[in-house]
C-alpha cells in the first residue's frame, strides 16, 4: 500500500476537519475563561485568572455545585442500590413475567428527560409537594435507574450463579451471596453504572430546571448566568465544570477499563 | 402448614429484590405519566384548572397555527440534523475504523469523545460565543476581509442545527465505528475476490452491513434531538420556536399545564411513530 496517497491525504484532512470541529466550541470556551478582560471574545487581552476568583467567590454558585455533587451521588447509589437488587432478582429467581419486568424497568429510557421532568411536576403539584433538591434527586433516580438496571443485568452471568449456588450449599444465607459473593463478582459493572450515573445526573439540566426553586443545581444556576449574555465568568465555570467531568472520566478509564483488561 | 408458609415466604423472597425498583418505577414514572395523561384532559380557565374531560387541547393543537407550525419545525429540525450527522459521521467513523492503527484508535476515540463532557449547558453557551455577530467566526472573517458586515450566524435555525449537530456526529461516530469494526474482513475479501471494485464492496457490501449502526445512531438522534429544549432555547432564539419550547412556555409563563401535557404526548406519539420505523433495526435485548 502507497503510504502517501491521494486518499489517505484526503482521510487525514477530513479526520482533522471533523476534530476542529468537535474541538472548536469547547477550545474557544477554556481560552476565553482567561480573558483579562470583560467580554469572552476576541482579541485574546491577556492572562487572567480573576473569572475563576470570581467563581470560586460566588456563594450561590459553589452552593449549587455542592447540591449537584450530593444529588449526584445519593441519586447514582440509590439507582445503582434498586438496580442491582432487581437485576438479581430476575436473573436468579423464578418470577412471573419477567419480560414485562424488564420492559417496564427500562421502559423511561425510551421517554425524553422533558416529558419525565413534566410529569413529575404535574404529579407533585397535584398533591401538593413543593419543589426541592429532593424532588430533582427522586427524578434522577428514574432516569439512571433504568440503566444501572440494564448494565448490571447484562453482566450477570451462568458461572456466577454457579459459584452462588456453592456458596449457598456451604451454608450462606441470601444476604451473605448477595454481599459477599456477587456484588465482589459484579464490581466492574456496579462501578460502571455508577459513575455513569453520577456524570448522567451531575450534567442533568431539564428535570432539575422543573422540580427545583430556591436550591438549584449547577446546571440550572448556570442556565441563570446566561441571562447575562456572554460573560468569561460563564465560560470560567464551563471549564471547571469541563476539569471536574475529564477527572471523572480519567478515574472510570483507570479504575474500571484496566481491571476488566487484567481480568 | 408451616409447610406451606414456608413455601409462601419463598414464592415472595425474589419479589423483595424486584419490588423496589418496580414500586419506584411504577410511582415516579408510569403515575405521572399517567396523571399528565389525565391532566391533558383537563382545561385551563382563567386562572384555574377544570377538569373539563375533553379533547379541548388536542383540537387547539390542529386548530391553531403556531403549534402545529412547532411540530413541523421541530420535525424539519430533527431530520436536517440526523441526515447531516450521518453524512458527516460515516466517513470519520470509517477513517477511524480502517485507516487509524488499532492500538491508536482507542485514543482516537476518547479524543472525539473528550468535549463533550462539559455541562450541555455550556456546549451550547460556548457555540454562542464562537457564533454570536461579535463572536470567533466572525471576527475571524473580518479580520481577513472576507465579510465587511459580521453576518448574523447565532439566533436562527443554522445555530440551532449546528449545535445539535456538534454533538450528533459524535454519538453517530461511535454507534457506526462499533458496527465497521464488527465487521469480519472476509466479507471485503470475497467481494474483492468476486470482482468487485472498492465502490462496488462498499455500496453492496460494506454499507448494508453498517446500516443497524446507522439506524441505532439514527433514533437515539431523532429522541433526543426532537425533546430537547436547551438547544434551541439557547441558539435558536425566539424567531421560530421548536415543540419543546412550545411546551416550556406553557409551563414557564403561563402555567398551563393541560395543554403542556397535551402537547407533550403529542410529541410522545411522534416519537413513538418514529420508533416503530426504526424498531427492525434496533434491539434493546441482552446480547
Amino acid at each position: 500500500m502507497k503510504r502517501f496517497s491521494g486518499r489517505s491525504i484526503a482521510s487525514v484532512l477530513y479526520a482533522l476537519a471533523i476534530y476542529g470541529f468537535i474541538f472548536l466550541p469547547v477550545v474557544v470556551l477554556v481560552l476565553f475563561s482567561f480573558q483579562d478582560g470583560r467580554f469572552p471574545i476576541p482579541p485574546f487581552k491577556g492572562f487572567s485568572l480573576r473569572w475563576y476568583e470570581a467563581v470560586l467567590a460566588d456563594r450561590r454558585l459553589m452552593e449549587a455545585l455542592t447540591n449537584s455533587l450530593v444529588v449526584a451521588i445519593l441519586s447514582s447509589a440509590m439507582s445503582v442500590l434498586l438496580g442491582f437488587l432487581a437485576a438479581y432478582g430476575i436473573a436468579r429467581f423464578m418470577l412471573p413475567a419477567k419480560g414485562l419486568q424488564r420492559g417496564l424497568l427500562t421502559a423511561p429510557l425510551t421517554v425524553s428527560y422533558l416529558i419525565i421532568g413534566m410529569g413529575l411536576l404535574i404529579t407533585f403539584n397535584w398533591l401538593g409537594i413543593p419543589k426541592s433538591l429532593l424532588a430533582a434527586g427522586i427524578g434522577h433516580v428514574v432516569i439512571n435507574m433504568p440503566l444501572c438496571f440494564a448494565i448490571i443485568y447484562s453482566q450477570m452471568g451462568d458461572h456466577q450463579a454457579n459459584i452462588e449456588r456453592a456458596a449457598r450449599d456451604l451454608g450462606a444465607r441470601e444476604w451473605q451471596v448477595m454481599t459477599l459473593i456477587t456484588a465482589p463478582m459484579l464490581w466492574p459493572a456496579l462501578f460502571a453504572s455508577f459513575f455513569l450515573s453520577m456524570t448522567f445526573s451531575w450534567d442533568e439540566f431539564i428535570i432539575s430546571f422543573l422540580l427545583t426553586r430556591f436550591d438549584v443545581t449547577l446546571p440550572v444556576e448556570i442556565w441563570n448566568l446566561l441571562r447575562s449574555g456572554l460573560n468569561p465568568k460563564t465560560n470560567a465555570v464551563g471549564s471547571l465544570v469541563f476539569g471536574i467531568s475529564v477527572v471523572l472520566l480519567l478515574v472510570l478509564e483507570l479504575v474500571v477499563f484496566r481491571k476488566a483488561k487484567r481480568s | 402448614m408451616t409447610a406451606r408458609a414456608r413455601q409462601t415466604s419463598h414464592d415472595l423472597k425474589p419479589w423483595g429484590f424486584v419490588a423496589p425498583a418496580l414500586l419506584w418505577t411504577l410511582c415516579f414514572f408510569v403515575a405521572p405519566f399517567l396523571v399528565m395523561a389525565a391532566m391533558s384532559l383537563w382545561e385551563r380557565v382563567g386562572t384555574d384548572l377544570v377538569a373539563s374531560w375533553s379533547f379541548v387541547n388536542y383540537a387547539k393543537f390542529f386548530e391553531r397555527g403556531h403549534y402545529l407550525e412547532a411540530m413541523l419545525n421541530s420535525l424539519e429540525v430533527t431530520v436536517i440534523v440526523t441526515v447531516t450527522s450521518i453524512l458527516l459521521a460515516y466517513p470519520f467513523a470509517w477513517i477511524l475504523a480502517e485507516k487509524v492503527p488499532a492500538r491508536w484508535q482507542r485514543l482516537a476515540l476518547v479524543l472525539a469523545i473528550l468535549p463533550f463532557w462539559t455541562s450541555y449547558v455550556v456546549r451550547s453557551y460556548s457555540w454562542l460565543l464562537v457564533l454570536a455577530n461579535n463572536g470567533v467566526i466572525n471576527q475571524v472573517l473580518l479580520a481577513m476581509g472576507i465579510v465587511d458586515d459580521p453576518l448574523s450566524l447565532a439566533n436562527s435555525r443554522s445555530a440551532t442545527v449546528i449545535g445539535f449537530v456538534h454533538f450528533f456526529v459524535m454519538l453517530l461516530t461511535l454507534t457506526i465505528y462499533a458496527n465497521l469494526v464488527q465487521l469480519p474482513p472476509n466479507y471485503r475479501k470475497a467481494a474483492q475476490d468476486l470482482g468487485a471494485n472498492g465502490l462496488q464492496t462498499f455500496w453492496h457490501v460494506i454499507l448494508p452491513l453498517t446500516l443497524p449502526g446507522i439506524m441505532v445512531g439514527a433514533f437515539l438522534t431523532f429522541v433526543l434531538c426532537i425533546g430537547d429544549y436547551i438547544t434551541p432555547q439557547i441558539l435558536g432564539g425566539n424567531q421560530e420556536l421548536l415543540m419543546p419550547q412550545v411546551i416550556m412556555l406553557q409551563i414557564g409563563r403561563r402555567a398551563d399545564f393541560p395543554t403542556a401535557s397535551a402537547l407533550a404526548i403529542l410529541l410522545m406519539v411522534v416519537v413513538t411513530i418514529a420508533y416503530l420505523g426504526f424498531a427492525r433495526w434496533i434491539r434493546l435485548e441482552r446480547a
